[in-house]
C-alpha cells in the first residue's frame, strides 16, 4: 500500500466516537459573525453596512485582489455590525454580524436535491465561478480554490488529486462527506478535471476508511466517473499536500517557493471537491460545511451540517455541552488543531471539526531534558531536525534556522508527538518558522524596493 | 629553532602590524563595558571606534553610562558631548491578578513570544502583560523582574539603564521609554488596550476605557485618547497629577509622589467595580499542540 516515503507518526485515529453519526442539519442559527479573513491571504472587504438586509447566500465581502476570497451571507436578515471582536484565539478580528429573519435564499440558487451531472462551461468560466462562490480548501488551509486552478505560466498540471485522506485524528467530516455525498463529490472531481484540463484524477483515502473507498468505487462503477480511488497506508501526515503528492505519485515536490504544481500536481480536499459541484452546478457558494464534533467524553458526538458563522458553543450544546471539570476545546483536531479560548467564536470555512480534551487529556505531560534520540528527527515529514530547530529557536538564531531550512516545516507536530521527553518541539519550531518567514518577506520587500 | 621562529615572527608582526588608533582603548576604558547594545552598535569597542572615528558626536548616545559618561569622553577627545535626557523603561499594564480575572489556563511553553504568537493570553485582554517574562530574559541588568503576586513585570528604576532591550523584547509593546524624573516620579497611563471601553471594562478592572477625562483636565495638552486609549506624552507633562484623581479606573499611575488632596465634591464613587465578570463559561485549558 502507498505512503509517503520519511518519516510519519501513527497516533491511534480516535475516529470511532463519530464516524458512524450521519451528517445531520444544524437548526439555522439565530446570530452568525461573519469573519473577513478566513482563508489564506487578503481578508476580504465587506460590502455591507449596519442596518442592510441581506439574503441567503448574497455577496457581503468581496475578495481584496487575486489573493483572498469572496464571502457570502449563511442566513437571511439584517446586518446588526461591522466590527472588531474575538476570534478563537482572543485575537480582535473584523467580523460581520447578521442578525436572522426567516430564510430566504438569492433567487439563483439551485436548493433540489437532483444531482446535475452535464456542464458545459469551459475551463475559464469554470474558474470564474468557483471564485465568485468563494470557494477556498476546507481541509484547513483555506488556500482559496481559484488560485490553485489558475495554473501559472509554464507549468502544466497532470494530476488532480482529492484528498480524502482526513490524517487528523478525531475528524470525520470528510470521511462522512464521502459515504453520504459520493455522487457529489465525483461529479465535483469530473469539473475540476475539466478546469485544469487533466486526464488523471486520484482519489487518496486512508485505509482505516474502507467502507468510503468501497462507496466511491461502486458509485464510480454504476455512475462510469473516470476517477481512480487510491487507498494509502494509514499514517499521520498522509493528507499534508506535499506526502500526498510523493504517496500518489511518487514525485516530490522541491522546497519552498516551488508549489505543487512543480511537478505536475493540483491537490484538493474532498469536501471542497463538493463545494465545488454546489458552485458550478447549483450556484450556491460556500455558506455551509460539515464539522465534526467530538471528544472521549462528549456525550452526543456529531457531524453537522453548520451554517458559516454559527458560535461554536451552539455546535458543542447539540452535542450535550462540555464534560465536567476542566476541559480543553481545540478547533481542528488534536495534531494540527488550536486551542480556542472563545467558544462563542463562529465556524468558518476552515473549520472541519471541534475536538473536546477532558480529564488527564488537558494538560502536557511534564517535561524532561532532551538527550538527542533522534526520534524527532525519525519522524520528521519533511526530513527536518527538529531538536536542532528548537534548541536554535530557543536562542533566537534565526539566520541558522533559516540555513536548517525552516520555512519547509509544515506544522505537523510529528516531532512533538513523538518526543519521549515531552520538550515542545513545535512551540518553538512555530515561532522560529513565523519570525523566520518574517525576515524573509522583509528582505524581499527590501529588494523590490532597491530595485525601484 | 625557537630562536629563529622567534626572529620571523618578530619580523612578521612588524610588517603585518595593525595601526589602531590609541585613542579607542582609552574611550572603551570609560565606557560602562555593558555591551548591552543600547547604543545601536554591537558592544563598547564598536561604540568607542564611532566616537573616535566621526567628528560628529551628537548622534551617538550610551544609555548605560549616561550624560556623564558622554561628557567624559567627549571631553577626552576634544568634541562636543551629545546630550540627551535620561529615560527609563515602564511598563504600562495595570491588569494585576485581582483586577483582571483569569478565564483560561495556558499550558503551553511559557514565553510571551510563543504566547503571543498563538493567542491572546490568559485573560480576557488582549493587550494586557503577560507575565512570562521575556522582558527580563533580555535585561542584562537585572531590572527588571516579573512581580509573582500581580503576574506583571516590573521595572526597578534604579538598576534600569534604559537601553530599550526589554521594549524589543515585549511582544505585546506594552512597554515604553519614558522622561526620567528626578526621585523616580511618574505619571503614566498603566494600559494599552485599544478595545472599547466596556469591552475593556469587563476584561480589566484597571484598563483606561478611553473616557477622556484625563484628556480635559490636562492643563498642557499633554494627554491624548487615540483607539480607546489615552496617553501621556512624558516630555509634555509636567508631573501636576490632576489627571490621576479624575481616572475613574485607576489606570493612570502615579509613582514617588503624593496625589493631589481629593476635591470634596468628587463623590469618589467605582463605576468599575459595579462590571463584575459575566457568568463565566467552562475553565478551558489551553495548549497549542
Amino acid at each position: 500500500m502507498k505512503t509517503f516515503p520519511i518519516g510519519g507518526v501513527h497516533p491511534s485515529d480516535n475516529k470511532k466516537w463519530s464516524c458512524d453519526k450521519a451528517i445531520e442539519v444544524l437548526a439555522l442559527p439565530d446570530v452568525v459573525n461573519i469573519p473577513l479573513g478566513q482563508h489564506i491571504g487578503a481578508p476580504a472587504t465587506a460590502k455591507v453596512a449596519k442596518g442592510d438586509k441581506v439574503l441567503t447566500g448574497q455577496l457581503i465581502a468581496e475578495a481584496t485582489g487575486f489573493m483572498s476570497a469572496n464571502i457570502h451571507s449563511p442566513i437571511s436578515g439584517t446586518v446588526t455590525a461591522v466590527d472588531l471582536q474575538p476570534n478563537a484565539q482572543g485575537l480582535r478580528q473584523m467580523m460581520i454580524t447578521i442578525k436572522r429573519e426567516g430564510d430566504e435564499w438569492m433567487p439563483e440558487i439551485d436548493r433540489s436535491a437532483e444531482i446535475k451531472r452535464e456542464c458545459a462551461l469551459d475551463s475559464a468560466a469554470i474558474i470564474a465561478k468557483i471564485k465568485d462562490a468563494g470557494v477556498v480548501g476546507m481541509g484547513g488551509a483555506t488556500f482559496p480554490t481559484h488560485v490553485k486552478l489558475s495554473i501559472p505560466n509554464g507549468c502544466k498540471a497532470e494530476f488532480l488529486i482529492i484528498n480524502g485522506v482526513e490524517c487528523e485524528p478525531y475528524l470525520t467530516s470528510d470521511h462522512r462527506t464521502m459515504l453520504e455525498r459520493g455522487e457529489e463529490l465525483l461529479t465535483g472531481v469530473e469539473i475540476l478535471k475539466k478546469a485544469l484540463g487533466v486526464e488523471k484524477a486520484i482519489i487518496g483515502v486512508e485505509n482505516n476508511k474502507p467502507d468510503a473507498i468501497a462507496n466511491l468505487n461502486k458509485i464510480i462503477k454504476e455512475k462510469k466517473f473516470a476517477v481512480v480511488v487510491e487507498p494509502l497506508k494509514v499514517q499521520y501526515p498522509q493528507g499534508g499536500e506535499k506526502q500526498l503528492i510523493a504517496a500518489v505519485t511518487g514525485r516530490e515536490v522541491p522546497p519552498p517557493p516551488a508549489l505543487p504544481i512543480h511537478v505536475g500536481a493540483v491537490v484538493c480536499n474532498a469536501s471542497t471537491a463538493v463545494a465545488v459541484y454546489e458552485a458550478v452546478q447549483k450556484n450556491k457558494p460556500l455558506i455551509e460545511r460539515v464539522v465534526t464534533v467530538t471528544g472521549k467524553d462528549v456525550k452526543n458526538t456529531r457531524n453537522l451540517l453548520t451554517r458559516m458563522g454559527t458560535p461554536i458553543s451552539t455546535l458543542l450544546a447539540e452535542a450535550g455541552g462540555l464534560p465536567e471539570g476542566d476541559v480543553k476545546v481545540v478547533n481542528g483536531g488534536p495534531m494540527m488543531g488550536r486551542a480556542m479560548v472563545n467558544i462563542d467564536s463562529p465556524v468558518t470555512k476552515g473549520c472541519s471539526g471541534i475536538t473536546v480534551f477532558s480529564g488527564a487529556d488537558v494538560r502536557r505531560v511534564p517535561t524532561s531534558e532532551c538527550i538527542k534520540c533522534a526520534k524527532c528527527v525519525e519522524a520528521c515529514p519533511m526530513g527536518l531536525e527538529p531538536y536542532l530547530l528548537q534548541r536554535l529557536a530557543a536562542k533566537q538564531m534565526w539566520e541558522e534556522m533559516e540555513v536548517e531550512r525552516i520555512p519547509d516545516c509544515i506544522e505537523c507536530g510529528c516531532c512533538q508527538y513523538t518526543c519521549p521527553a515531552g520538550i515542545a518541539l513545535l512551540d518553538y519550531v512555530r515561532l522560529g518558522k513565523q519570525t523566520v518567514m518574517g525576515i524573509i518577506r522583509a528582505r524581499a520587500a527590501a529588494a523590490a524596493a532597491a530595485k525601484k | 629553532m625557537g630562536v629563529l621562529s622567534a626572529v620571523i615572527l618578530y619580523f612578521v608582526a612588524q610588517k603585518f602590524k595593525v595601526e589602531e588608533d590609541p585613542r579607542i582603548d582609552e574611550v572603551e576604558k570609560m565606557l560602562p563595558g555593558a555591551n548591552c547594545g543600547g547604543c545601536g552598535f554591537a558592544g563598547c569597542r564598536a561604540m568607542a571606534e564611532a566616537l573616535v572615528v566621526r567628528d560628529d558626536i551628537s548622534a551617538l548616545f550610551c544609555p548605560v553610562g549616561g550624560a556623564e559618561c558622554m561628557k567624559k569622553t567627549a571631553a577626552y577627545l576634544g568634541k562636543v558631548a551629545p546630550e540627551k535626557e535620561p529615560t527609563v523603561a515602564t511598563v504600562r499594564c495595570g491588569g494585576v491578578c485581582s483586577k483582571r480575572p483569569r478565564t483560561n489556563e495556558y499550558n503551553g511553553t511559557k514565553k510571551c513570544s510563543m504566547a503571543a504568537a498563538f493567542y491572546t493570553g490568559e485573560t480576557a485582554c488582549a493587550y494586557g502583560c503577560l507575565g512570562y517574562g521575556d522582558c527580563v530574559d533580555a535585561c542584562q541588568f537585572g531590572a527588571i523582574k516579573v512581580n509573582p503576586e500581580t503576574g506583571i513585570a516590573e521595572v526597578d528604576p534604579d538598576k534600569c539603564t534604559a537601553c530599550g532591550a526589554c521594549v524589543k523584547a515585549c511582544p505585546k509593546g506594552i512597554i515604553e521609554l519614558r522622561k526620567k524624573w528626578p526621585k523616580n516620579r511618574a505619571v503614566y497611563v498603566s494600559c494599552v488596550s485599544k478595545d472599547k471601553g466596556a469591552v475593556t471594562m469587563k476584561a480589566c478592572k484597571a484598563g483606561c476605557i478611553g473616557c477622556g477625562k484625563c484628556a480635559k483636565v490636562c492643563a498642557f495638552g499633554a494627554i491624548t485618547v487615540e483607539n480607546g486609549v489615552a496617553y501621556i506624552d512624558s516630555q509634555k507633562c509636567k508631573l501636576c497629577r490632576k489627571c490621576v484623581n479624575e481616572c475613574p479606573t485607576g489606570a493612570i499611575v502615579l509613582k514617588g509622589m503624593d496625589p493631589l488632596p481629593k476635591e470634596p465634591k468628587a463623590p469618589a464613587a467605582k463605576p468599575a467595580a459595579a462590571e463584575t465578570k459575566s457568568a463565566e463559561k467552562k475553565e478551558s485549558v489551553n495548549e497549542q499542540k
